[in-house]
């Protein structure tokens, strides 16, 4: 698989690239405070009327839970460093919170945690639910995290399996050698976050139109402000529209 | 053909004359076949009336036979899941319900189920708004399998299904609009519970719907079930076994029919399903003619759940969460225009408590704020394992809302059902997966 930022116009797979108008409405970009005298309520100095007012909070660092882990987590937890050798490498964190298990796995292992994930007797993790992006500008050096939900049929589990990588090196083995099943989700996180899956059968944009520039569902990418073909049209930024102050 | 072995030339007064004798029979006889040799690529869709909404099938044929198949969505993405980043965690119910339109409910519900366990009040919810919820959600689950089992019964040439399954269908859609105030995109179950109670009229049409609907169940079963054209066009077609169903990650009815009972409201219970009496329908041919079984087999379930739901109903209660930082300010009340604020409501805010309405315009305006943290909740929609991954930065906006949508991940299934089959059954292998296209592309 060619890397897109490796080979920019080789065809193939398209170039992440700044949307028109990404430079504007961001919420990165946006002051985190109010100016004084107006207040709590309100946008300042834009016109957006959509409700959004680009507040920007810092985020908490997620911290390891410490053992027991309650429930079957531990089982699970115990059972992958027993059949997976490579474990202490692999996990980064181990997450505890409402209920659920998270595993933080370093992106260049996750095909293979998966593979143990799902064959090892004592884990068998037979179904990858979903497979999806999220973005986390601005709190997290390798920003965008690709997030797998694993169920086991056998024992009625649930884990999830989360990694990181950097926007400006985006890759990380695709699991659709373990689990066919992510070959639409895993074009899906490419399409909406620009996430490379290297060893994807076909990592093609899947919702969004084959030329289509940028990931929509980075969060340094804004919400409307893209042109629409239609009679000339274009619908501007949110920070650019109609003022009714 | 030129060639003097099939049209011979003669000149005439009028000009040159050609007579056309024979055919092409030499390429015929030499044993190129030009039917069976050459693979022809069709499109089919995106505005296909077979093809469940805006999806584009490319099918490569040999003949009838289809050697490849491939389906390309995206027509329907509107950026649901973007949007929802812009709105408060309120305001997602009326985006979420848009996704799936034909099981809105079942999307409100795991939305606000995954939004209760990001802040922590899953056991807060009152008994009697989760009993609401397992009654409009089975309702929704029946008028969506009759939605299925109209349209795969035109795909099929049964019109008259067509017309039953509608027919049935509005009966459930009555019942929303008197519950809901509306048909579709409710935005009726919220984070917390629902936006009003059930009123008795709506009570008195469910029990007359339960009445109703075995009788015509039956007819259905009469009109299709020994009908030859359809067993023809149902039965050892677009098989899929249970591991092909694992891989591809498939769930719901077509999982079912392949023999594998997984039911997440039996596996995995959520919404107090473990204190309902009702079975698992499964089938083990694993073809269309398994999934018609299974799926007719889960409206009578789910008359059940509904029945014993209704049943549970009659003990009176909240349909809130008691936590007024979190439950919508508002009395709803149904106008002539829908559901709305009621305005004895608003009078008295307006009229008489300064509080209210300074906590009404916050929480209507600003919203909840939910702690920081990510949760996945999966509910068992009509069309199988419906989860919603929910990340929440503290704010009172999602900071990411993901909807893993069982449309879209069964829909990866066509190809391994329709390659190496006729095209024809193309048709009837994509209706029995059910895709919804605005679920898939959201």
């Amino acid at each position: 698989m060619t890397a897109p930022h490796d080979k920019p116009n080789d065809g193939g797979v398209p170039v992440p690239v700044t949307p028109a108008g990404a430079s504007s409405g961001a919420p990165a970009e946006h002051p985190p405070s109010s100016p004084a005298g107006r207040g709590m309520f309100g946008n300042q100095g834009s016109g957006d009327v959509s409700g959004y007012g680009g507040l920007v909070r810092p985020r908490r660092s997620v911290e390891s839970a410490a053992r027991p882990f309650g429930g079957y987590f531990d089982e699970v937890h115990d059972a992958l460093e027993e059949a997976y050798p490579g474990f202490a490498d692999a996990i980064e964190k181990v997450v505890v919170d409402r209920g659920e298990l998270t595993l933080h796995v370093r992106p260049e292992r996750i095909a293979e945690v998966c593979q143990v994930m799902r064959d090892d007797l004592a884990l068998r993790f037979e179904l990858c639910s979903s497979v999806s992006g999220v973005d986390y500008l601005g709190a997290d050096e390798r920003r965008l995290h690709v997030v797998y939900q694993l169920t086991s049929m056998t024992y009625r589990r649930r884990v999830r399996l989360e990694t990181a990588v950097p926007a400006e090196n985006p890759h990380l083995p695709s699991v659709t050698a373990v689990y066919p099943t992510a070959d639409w989700q895993e074009r899906e996180a490419y399409d909406m976050f620009g996430i490379v899956f290297d060893g994807h059968p076909n990592l093609t944009r899947i919702l969004m139109p084959d030329d289509w520039e940028g990931h929509p569902q980075r969060k340094d990418y804004p919400l409307g402000g893209v042109p629409v073909e239609y009679k000339g049209a274009e619908i501007p930024p949110p920070d650019r529209r109609r003022s009714y102050q | 053909m030129t060639t003097s072995n099939y049209a011979t030339e003669r000149e005439t007064t009028e000009g040159k004359v050609f007579t056309v004798t024979g055919g092409d029979w030499d390429t015929v006889v030499s044993g190129t076949d030009p039917i069976n040799d050459e693979r022809i690529v069709v499109n089919m869709g995106p505005q296909h009336p077979s093809t469940h909404g805006v999806l584009r099938l490319i099918l490569e044929l040999e003949g009838e036979t289809v050697r490849e198949a491939r389906s390309v969505i995206g027509y329907l993405h509107t950026g649901i899941e973007k949007n929802l980043e812009y709105r408060n965690w309120v305001q997602g119910s009326t985006f979420v319900t848009r996704m799936d339109y034909l099981s809105p409910l079942f999307n409100e519900t795991a939305y606000s189920l995954a939004v209760e366990k990001l802040l922590g009040i899953s056991d807060d919810v009152t008994e009697r708004a989760t009993t609401i919820r397992v009654l409009m959600m089975e309702l929704n689950r029946i008028s969506s399998h009759l939605v299925w089992l109209a349209t795969t019964g035109m795909e099929l040439g049964a019109i008259n299904m067509m017309l039953y399954g509608f027919r049935e269908r509005e009966y459930i859609l009555e019942i929303f609009e008197l519950v809901t105030g509306l048909r579709m995109n409710h935005a009726y179950v919220r984070p917390g519970g629902v936006a009003q109670d059930v009123p008795d009229d709506a009570i008195i049409k469910i029990r007359e719907f339960l009445k109703l609907m075995p009788k015509r169940l039956k007819e259905y079963e009469d009109l299709l079930s020994g009908q030859p054209i359809w067993i023809e066009r149902t039965k050892k077609v677009a098989v899929l076994d249970v591991t092909g169903c694992l891989a591809l990650g498939v769930t719901g009815p077509v999982l079912r029919s392949a023999g594998l009972a997984w039911d997440l409201r039996k596996t995995m219970p959520y919404c107090g399903y473990e204190t309902y009496e009702f079975d698992v329908p499964t089938h083990t041919d694993g073809d269309v003619w398994g999934r018609y079984l299974v799926r007719l087999a889960e409206i009578r379930e789910s008359l059940k759940l509904v029945e014993q739901a209704v049943d549970r109903l009659a003990k009176p209660g909240p349909v809130m969460v008691a936590d007024r930082k979190i439950a919508w300010p508002a009395q709803l009340a149904i106008g002539v225009d829908g559901m709305g604020n009621s305005l004895e409501h608003v009078a008295k805010i307006m009229g008489q408590s300064m509080e209210s309405l300074i906590h009404h315009f916050k929480l209507v305006t600003e919203g909840f704020r939910v702690p920081p943290g990510q949760v996945y909740v999966g509910i068992e929609s009509p069309r199988g394992e419906l989860g919603v991954h929910a990340v929440s930065d503290g704010g009172t906006r999602p900071y990411r809302v993901h909807y893993r949508e069982p449309s879209f991940i069964n829909l990866q299934a066509l190809p391994a059902m329709a390659e190496g089959g006729l095209i024809a059954d193309v048709i009837a292998g994509g209706a029995s997966l059910d895709p919804v296209m605005g679920g898939c592309d959201r």
